[in-house]
């Protein structure tokens, strides 16, 4: 009885001694503010950056997430076709089993939604003739939706000698997806290296605060304080600085997104697109967090293994 | 208490600090460790605390074989030890409760008990009405004796002190050895390197010379280790 009583108050004590090392840690940073707030805020812009170019893409990859399934086939006509031409090919087109509809976009069609979308409608003016060709935009059937069936039928629809030029817009997307694709292993190889970057600021900070409390190490050795009781205050000091940097790197991001949210509300508004910006989300904030606070962990950590060990009392 | 083993230390560049020291003290006993400086006098407390590892040879503290304690379990053997230095090594940063606490918070103690064991500590060297004092503003015998309360705060077995009364006046000087004799006197193993040899005679405890490195006088009562130490000396 009287023993695990006394084993109770020695993890209380255990606990009390943790809580009394963090909060004299902070204490410290909060002793040379200007020093903390340049070495959290070098922190933050570090995360901020990747977390600011991942969202960014979770943006775009939800615009185009709706593109994936409905390939069309634009088949540009030569510029000599006529209108009534290009109608009759349009009808003839449409008792093709693999076609489901086929839209016609004439000359003047075109101009008017290419002034609309590209904002080039003034050079335009300066054009005597409209160059724009006719175009008919294909559906395929959604059974043929499948890339080998649908390339036989461009194939097929490009021979024909009105059809200047037969494009699968499909393929605009994949090479989107493939840019896509590029820009997350960017943001993977960036990411990287600022947490490196991190880790070694976290790192350099802790050394200089070895070396400041040198003589209080050297004390501390002499008295019997194990290698776990001199690290503590060091890893605390790191994992603060992970703290502080990460809620630093989250709020850069809010007002990021805040400045953001405007213009790309009127662009969305400009593509007639209910477009909303994704913002960082509950799960991915405490992602951030969680890893600014290893980072300051893990710097703190290679610090005070490489520094720790140089300091012995004589 | 401490058992020297044929102990031989050589420093990186060939400079052999102790050559050949037998010594043993019993628990309980206080003894001087006088010499010119460079006699070796730091040196054998360094081996005691484990600051230094011996070239050769067994010391034994306690019962326990110092060459079979790894690195990490060394903090383990200093908590039996309390060190004295000449410059008393004090943090300038807390307060003297703070400086005197630190072993106790070293070792897990609860907050009472540090409270309890601290005021115990600096009443026994007669400043607890400056615990809360900056050591800055102490004079230099009151940071030795802040320094000296620190090292008795957590009651180690052995006691180790190196010129403690070294930057001290005479008055002061013997002050601060009669308060050694003190914890002598309930127990604690007391081991003193000094060179002050009038004081050492008016305190009247056994004396261990040493002169490059050797032993040249072991005052100690006769023990098997002091007598081989004897032998060797006349041989």
């Amino acid at each position: 009885m009287r023993n695990t009583s006394h084993k109770n108050s020695r993890i209380r004590s255990y606990f009390a001694h943790h809580m009394r090392v963090s909060l004299a840690s902070l204490g410290r940073l909060y002793a040379q503010p200007v020093a903390t707030a340049m070495t959290a805020a070098v922190i933050a812009i570090a995360l901020a950056l990747p977390v600011g170019l991942y969202i960014a893409l979770e943006n775009v990859s939800q615009i185009s997430s709706g593109w994936d399934g409905s390939t069309q086939i634009s088949l540009f006509l030569d510029s000599r076709v006529s209108k009534a031409e290009a109608q009759k090919l349009q009808q003839r087109l449409e008792k093709h089993k693999d076609i489901r509809k086929i839209e016609l976009i004439d000359k003047e069609q075109g101009l008017t939604q290419f002034k609309e979308v590209s904002g080039f409608g003034d050079a335009l003016k300066h054009l005597d003739e409209n160059p724009l060709p006719i175009v008919l935009v294909v559906q395929p059937e959604t059974g043929v939706n499948q890339p080998d069936i649908t390339g036989r039928l461009v194939r097929e629809l490009g021979k024909n000698k009105q059809v200047e030029l037969a494009q699968l817009d499909v393929q605009w997307v994949k090479r989107l997806y493939t840019f896509l694709e590029i820009a997350h292993r960017s943001i993977w190889v960036i990411s990287s290296m600022l947490a490196i970057a991190v880790l070694l600021v976290i790192g350099n900070t802790i050394r200089l605060d070895i070396q400041n409390r040198r003589e209080e190490i050297e004390v501390a050795k002499l008295i019997g304080a194990s290698d776990a009781f001199i690290r503590r205050p060091f890893l605390y000091t790191g994992l603060w600085y992970g703290i502080i940097g990460g809620a630093l790197a989250w709020i850069i991001t809010l007002i990021s997104l805040f400045m953001m949210k405007q213009p790309i509300h009127k662009l969305a508004l400009l593509y007639h697109s209910d477009f909303r910006l994704i913002g960082l989300g509950t799960d991915n904030t405490l992602l951030l967090i969680l890893i600014s606070c290893s980072l300051g962990l893990i710097g703190s950590w290679i610090a005070v293994s490489r520094h720790l060990k140089d300091i012995e009392p004589s | 208490m401490i058992h020297f083993d044929n102990i031989c230390k050589r420093y990186p560049g060939g400079h052999e600090a102790l050559s050949q020291i037998n010594l043993r003290l019993e628990k309980g006993q206080m003894a001087f460790l006088t010499g010119h400086s460079g006699a070796g006098k730091s040196t054998l407390l360094k081996l005691i605390a484990m600051i230094e590892r011996p070239t050769r040879g067994q010391i034994f503290l306690d019962g326990v074989n110092l060459n079979n304690i790894s690195n990490n379990k060394i903090p383990y053997i200093r908590r039996n030890i309390g060190i004295i230095f000449q410059n008393h090594h004090l943090l300038y940063d807390r307060p003297v409760f703070d400086n005197v606490a630190m072993p106790l918070i070293i070792q897990g103690y609860r907050r009472q008990e540090i409270h309890k064991r601290v005021r115990a500590a600096l009443n026994q060297v007669g400043l607890l009405s400056k615990e809360k004092a900056a050591p800055i503003t102490l004079s230099g015998g009151e940071q030795q004796r802040v320094g000296i309360a620190r090292a008795i705060v957590h009651k180690p077995l052995l006691l180790l002190a190196d010129e403690p009364t070294g930057n001290l006046d005479p008055d002061l000087s013997r002050e601060i050895m009669q308060l050694f004799s003190r914890f002598n006197q309930v127990g604690t193993t007391v081991l003193i390197a000094s060179h002050d040899l009038d004081l050492i005679e008016q305190i009247g405890s056994p004396m261990i010379s040493l002169q490059d490195g050797k032993i040249i006088d072991n005052g100690l009562p006769f023990s098997v280790g002091n007598q081989q130490a004897m032998a060797e000396k006349n041989a």
